[in-house]
């Protein structure tokens, strides 16, 4: 712990507040994974990634998929706090007409890399964006963030075959691995383990971590293997820093309450 | 004589010349597809993904993203259906400059058999919001639309044959989303696109000497549609459409949904009539499934007497 982290981990609680504060006022949208993934996202974009929010389509800034679309929030958050956008558009989240869109959507709202929702499909624009900056010589990074539960997908595996095969050492494939999907546990429904061991057989450069902890999550982002992507699993709990969402399938899709609102904003204060 | 793949081919080679963000995908095909022809050209910028359509798809998306020109390819079945959900994910919704190619369309592709005859391509193609569809009649026209295809917006699907045709365009014609008047007529219009376009031109002149006078118009862009069609509809009062599909949502439903709501006329819809292909040479198959020159002929002629 230093004063790094301990900043981000601030950040990490603002992104969780107002994921909180946008499902409540939208009434609608995924809580659990987007609370699984905020110190993953506050990482990436307040520390990792090289952009700039004033020129969001410069060529060679580092990109940032979002392939489980579902948490869209936690996106919308970080976006908002970096300045892409007024941070009053956050309680429009999926109003019609707003560009805050129930799943990312790339030409309604800067800042989004790849439109994402239908699972399995981020991973694959991932790739195509890697293979392009290999092309171009550029040194930028993708990162993409899957959940666990998505992996199911075939079209994934094909994605990682891919990134391995085209030696993209510039993509990092984070798993948020919270152990629930929406039929209930993953290993349950259909159990993807072990992830890790996969990833590696697959040809990428594996790293397993607290995906709570700070540190260990910058150190596996500041990894740089050389001709080989990287593969982040990082052990997550679903609806992470609400006492009552946390391991609760039942928000996996469900918006808090008056109560369960007021609840939520006093733990994480 | 010449396929209309090749023109696919040729094409590639052309663009990856004028602009060097052009990058050509395959899986698994690129001799059939003739992909390759761009390979041989251009390897640095030619990615074989394996037989793994979807995530190529994705991919051409992501590179699409990063301001590459991307130009994919498969068999038509497989691109279009396999990788469905990527294209409509990927590539529609965000409506990104992505060129997909599918060869091998139709019956006309033959032994392979029905698992490998694409027949509802066009229509799963034409159903997606910003995607644009066309089925080019020759290699002139198939390689005109390649070069072309630099200077249009948001995704396209190219439809091509491995069966060889006659040329019906000469090689500088260009290319434009119009449809072209390939022989005037008054007492009916026959609408086509691919390998049905000669065959309506044969179909037409053999017509003639029996005293009906046919209007020919290639329509070989199905989406978006030129409504100026409208105006040969009018005159003849009638009209055919063939094409090596499904009767059902490719071109013959694309003008039945036109002519139903502005100029409701009688219609004969010539393609395949909602069954499976299978194996057996081209000139059985079009025969069997009613595409063949004779069949064409007497569909056309006990629908002008009905």
């Amino acid at each position: 712990m230093n004063a790094k982290t301990e900043r981000l981990e601030r950040v990490a609680k603002e992104l969780r507040r107002d994921v909180i504060e946008m499902i409540y006022a939208a009434n609608s949208g995924h809580p659990g994974g987007s609370l699984s993934a905020a110190d993953i996202v506050a990482a990436l974009f307040f520390d990792v990634m090289k952009y700039d929010a004033e020129n969001p389509h410069l060529p060679e800034r580092d990109r940032f998929v979002l392939s489980k679309g579902h948490a869209a929030p936690i996106l919308y958050a970080a976006l908002a706090r970096r300045g892409y956008f007024d941070r009053k558009l956050l309680n429009r989240l999926r109003r019609f007409g707003s560009p805050l869109q129930g799943h990312p959507d790339s030409r309604k709202l800067a800042g989004v890399d790849a439109s994402t929702g239908s699972l399995g499909h981020g991973i694959g624009n991932a790739v195509g964006m890697a293979l392009s900056l290999m092309l171009d010589g550029s040194r930028a990074r993708v990162f993409c963030l899957l959940g666990d539960g998505e992996i199911q997908e075939g079209s994934v595996w094909e994605s990682m075959m891919a990134a391995s095969h085209f030696r993209l050492d510039n993509l990092v494939i984070i798993i948020d691995n919270n152990d629930l999907q929406i039929d209930g546990p993953v290993r349950e429904v259909m159990n993807v383990h072990p992830i890790a061991a996969k990833l590696k057989s697959f040809g990428l450069e594996t790293v397993s971590i607290d995906g709570h902890n700070l540190d260990q999550i910058l150190d596996a982002l500041n990894t740089y293997p050389c001709d080989k992507p990287l593969g982040i699993v990082a052990h997550t709990v679903k609806g992470k820093g609400v006492s009552f969402m946390e391991n609760n399938v039942g928000f996996h899709g469900k918006a808090p309450n008056d109560a369960e609102y007021k609840q939520a904003m006093k733990e994480l204060l | 004589m010449r396929a209309t793949r090749d023109g696919y081919g040729e094409g590639l080679v052309e663009i990856g010349k004028i602009n060097k963000d052009v990058v050509v995908m395959d899986a698994d095909l690129g001799s059939s597809t003739r992909s390759f022809m761009f390979k041989k050209e251009f390897p640095e910028r030619f990615f074989d993904f394996g037989i793994a359509e979807g995530a190529m798809v994705d991919a051409a998306s992501g590179l699409s993203y990063t301001g590459k020109l991307p130009y994919v390819s498969s068999f038509a079945v497989f691109i279009t259906g396999r990788a469905f959900e990527h294209i409509r994910q990927s590539v529609c919704y965000p409506d990104n400059k992505v060129f997909l190619c599918g060869s091998h369309s139709g019956i006309s592709v033959g032994e392979d058999g029905g698992s490998h005859q694409s027949i509802v391509d066009i229509a799963l193609m034409r159903a997606l919001p910003n995607m644009r569809v066309v089925v080019p009649a020759d290699f002139n026209e198939t390689r005109a639309a390649v070069i072309a295809s630099l200077n249009w917006d948001g995704p396209t699907y190219l439809r091509t044959s491995r069966a060889k045709s006659k040329n019906i365009f000469p090689d500088n014609a260009g290319f434009d989303f119009g449809a072209k008047l390939l022989k005037s007529g008054s007492d009916v219009t026959l609408l086509s696109c691919g390998l049905m376009t000669q065959i309506a031109i044969d179909a037409a002149d053999k017509l003639g000497k029996n005293g009906i006078d046919c209007e020919v118009i290639n329509l070989s862009v199905i989406k978006p549609l030129d409504e100026s069609i409208l105006d040969s509809i009018s005159k003849t009062g009638k009209v055919v459409t063939l094409e090596e599909h499904s009767v059902i949502g490719g071109l013959g439903g694309a003008v039945s949904e036109l002519t139903a709501e502005k100029l409701p006329v009688r219609m004969l819809r010539i393609g395949i009539n909602d069954r499976f292909g299978q194996s057996g040479s081209a000139d059985e198959l079009f025969k069997h499934y009613g595409l063949d020159i004779e069949s064409v002929i007497n569909k056309i002629d006990e629908f002008m007497r009905r």
